[in-house]
């Protein structure tokens, strides 16, 4: 069976100044596939989930997703209707407003109606503000969150932070998701609950999950495959547990 | 679900006592002026109290909600006020009056500073950062400043217009001007009342609560929160923040409109159209509560009032008002006061007992 290829980079590059932060990656996953990116501080990840959500644009390269739309050159909304989600190493939630707005927000461009129809409450309000009730009710409990469903998100624990922005990422129906560090923070047993949800949402939803990670049980336990990047150039790249025996990964990230 | 149920329940009743303030207040007032027992400076100030109020609940769309700021909120009030006053002035003079003829100058108040601040908007807001003070703070001297030179008559070739004088019109005998530059616009019909006042401020709490309470509310807020996530969800920053400017000038437009047919004469003025309203307007907002849509009534009200209570104070009454106005704010956000409210609601626990028994029966339910 020939597999999808969902998300292709091609020779991307972007300089700051005359700092190469990532240059000549490359990267192919394949369609519901659990990815892995690693590697030290600075050394330009971050940077290429911005380059994939349209934050940066590439100095070169290209990024494709699912082998025929061209994403480089697009806005960050543009990416988004297209199927891109991403959660942020710093959690950015919207903070004065409650978990379930928080979800509902995301499900915006699902359910569109005019401002005139909000204004006037006509009968496409009403409809749609009811199936976003339930399809944001639905994805907490995904997330064991319908109890805080009430709360400010901000009043919300770390981890429970994380998980919602998770949440709200799935919410605009992405093809891949990309999570930066979702399991920062965590301890053991809220890194292994994370794990579980991550397989979950992948299976469940049918997703291919881009991450990064520091938290190496987490990586080896659920990537299947790895890109290890050092000072914005590709290590090593290939499966899990070749990727993790190799020498100059041990060096450089994992050391001796 | 009951979730859902309880969550309309409580804006339900946040939304029900702001409509119970408005009306109650309205009751009590025409109850007393029926009886007689107004004063004539509060009969006067009753029109003031719902145009102060509707632009403080408007500005509050765009501070309080939308998280940017405006310092020219008085210059698109000018707008409405003076392009409405030259129609029903132009109106009169062809010998045409009628109530109806205000809601026509309305709705032409409400989509001229509406498309002003559409227009203000559209390179503004594509930027990030405190630019739309800057401009905004602008836009209300320019307005004011141009209304005070515009010369505009009409005769019987159609309309002419002048930023010299009278004489420069070059009106036929049939003539008539009706903007005479720093002496504005004389002789608007006087076709406010406080109860026209009411039913606006009425409409247009409504319009920015059911906007709050929608997809493009909540779009809106999400890009006060956090605009780099709102974005990532595929919120457009420059449409949203655009949608809640414009309806925020154009509701400005409409409290031009109930000023500038409350009184005979219309002359821009800085004490009705410069910066010092613009920022009392703010100052309502401010001291109302961000994004409070019932503290920025009670604000313009209350200080609407002081200043005229305070009148047999003379040289000290702008010292009592700023007092006034500090004491409020530490009672509002000092952290010494919070805490005491927190005792009081301890002492009193029927506050806290309400919501308790709410949340747990939420979380009973959900289980």
């Amino acid at each position: 069976m020939k597999e999808n290829i969902m998300l292709s980079v091609k020779n991307l590059s972007i300089q700051f100044g005359g700092l190469h932060a990532v240059e000549n990656f490359n990267l192919s996953i394949r369609e519901n596939e659990l990815y892995g990116l690693i590697g030290p501080n600075g050394a330009g990840k971050t940077t290429i989930f911005n380059l994939l959500t349209g934050v940066y644009k590439p100095t070169s390269g290209t990024i494709m997703l699912n082998g025929v739309n061209k994403i480089n050159g697009k806005n960050t909304i543009e990416i988004n209707k297209m199927g891109i989600a991403r959660t942020f190493q710093n959690i950015r939630l919207f903070h004065k407003l409650t978990v379930h707005d928080n979800v509902k927000i995301a499900l915006q461009n699902k359910y569109r109606y005019s401002t005139i129809s909000g204004i006037l409450r006509l009968p496409r309000y009403h409809r749609y503000e009811a199936l976003m009730d339930e399809e944001a009710m639905a994805l907490l409990k995904v997330f064991n969150l319908e109890n805080d469903a009430m709360m400010k998100s901000a009043n919300l624990p770390y981890g429970k932070q994380r998980k919602l922005e998770i949440a709200r990422a799935i919410a605009t129906n992405p093809k891949v998701l990309l999570l930066d560090e979702p399991a920062a923070g965590m301890n053991e047993n809220e890194t292994k609950e994370l794990m579980n949800t991550i397989r979950l949402i992948r299976d469940k939803f049918n997703m291919t999950v881009l991450l990064i990670e520091h938290d190496m049980k987490l990586v080896k336990g659920i990537c299947e495959e790895l890109t290890v990047l050092n000072f914005g150039k590709v290590l090593a790249q290939g499966e899990t547990n070749e990727v993790l025996k190799n020498k100059e990964v041990i060096k450089a990230y994992l050391g001796e | 679900m009951d979730y859902f149920k309880l969550k309309r329940q409580k804006k339900a009743r946040y939304n029900l006592s702001i409509y119970l303030m408005i009306v109650i207040a309205y009751a009590i007032v025409m109850f007393l002026s029926y009886q007689g027992k107004i004063s004539s400076l509060l009969n006067g100030l009753l029109v003031p109290f719902c145009t102060y109020s509707i632009l403080a609940v408007s500005l509050n769309l765009v501070v309080g909600i939308s998280g940017e700021l405006s310092l020219g909120h008085a210059g698109f009030m000018c707008v409405g006020a003076f392009t409405s006053a030259v129609f029903t002035r132009y109106m009169k003079f062809l010998g045409v009056e009628g109530l109806y003829l205000f809601i026509i100058a309305i709705l032409i108040g409400a989509v001229t500073a509406g498309f002003a601040g559409l227009l203000i908007g559209i390179p503004v807001l594509r930027l990030k950062g405190d630019y739309l003070a800057i401009v905004t703070l602008a836009f209300g001297e320019i307005i004011k400043n141009i209304a005070n030179a515009i010369y505009l008559g009409f005769d019987e070739n159609g309309a002419h217009f002048s930023l010299k004088n009278t004489m420069a019109l070059g009106l036929s005998d049939k003539g008539f001007v009706v903007i005479k530059g720093a002496q504005g616009i004389t002789g608007t019909p006087h076709y406010s009342s406080f109860t026209a006042g009411v039913i606006l401020l009425i409409i247009v709490v409504t319009i920015i609560l059911n906007l709050v309470n929608s997809r493009t509310g909540r779009n809106i807020k999400a890009l006060r929160d956090n605009l780099i996530a709102a974005e990532s969800v595929g919120i457009s920053a420059t449409k949203y923040k655009l949608i809640a400017f414009t309806i925020a000038s154009s509701m400005a437009g409409v409290a031009g409109v109930l000023y500038a047919h409350n009184l005979t004469t219309l002359t821009a003025l800085p004490k009705n159209f410069g910066y010092n309203m613009s920022i009392t307007i703010l100052v309502f907002v401010v001291l109302g509560g961000m994004g409070r849509i019932r503290g920025s009534i009670i604000a313009a009200v209350v200080l609407t009032l002081l200043p005229e209570m305070l009148r047999g104070l003379s040289d000290f009454r702008m010292l009592i008002y700023s007092i006034v106005l500090i004491v409020v704010m530490i009672f509002t956000s000092a952290p010494a006061m919070k805490q005491y409210m927190e005792v009081l609601k301890n002492k009193f626990p029927i506050i806290k007992n309400l919501k308790a028994v709410t949340l747990k029966k939420f979380s009973k339910e959900g289980e």
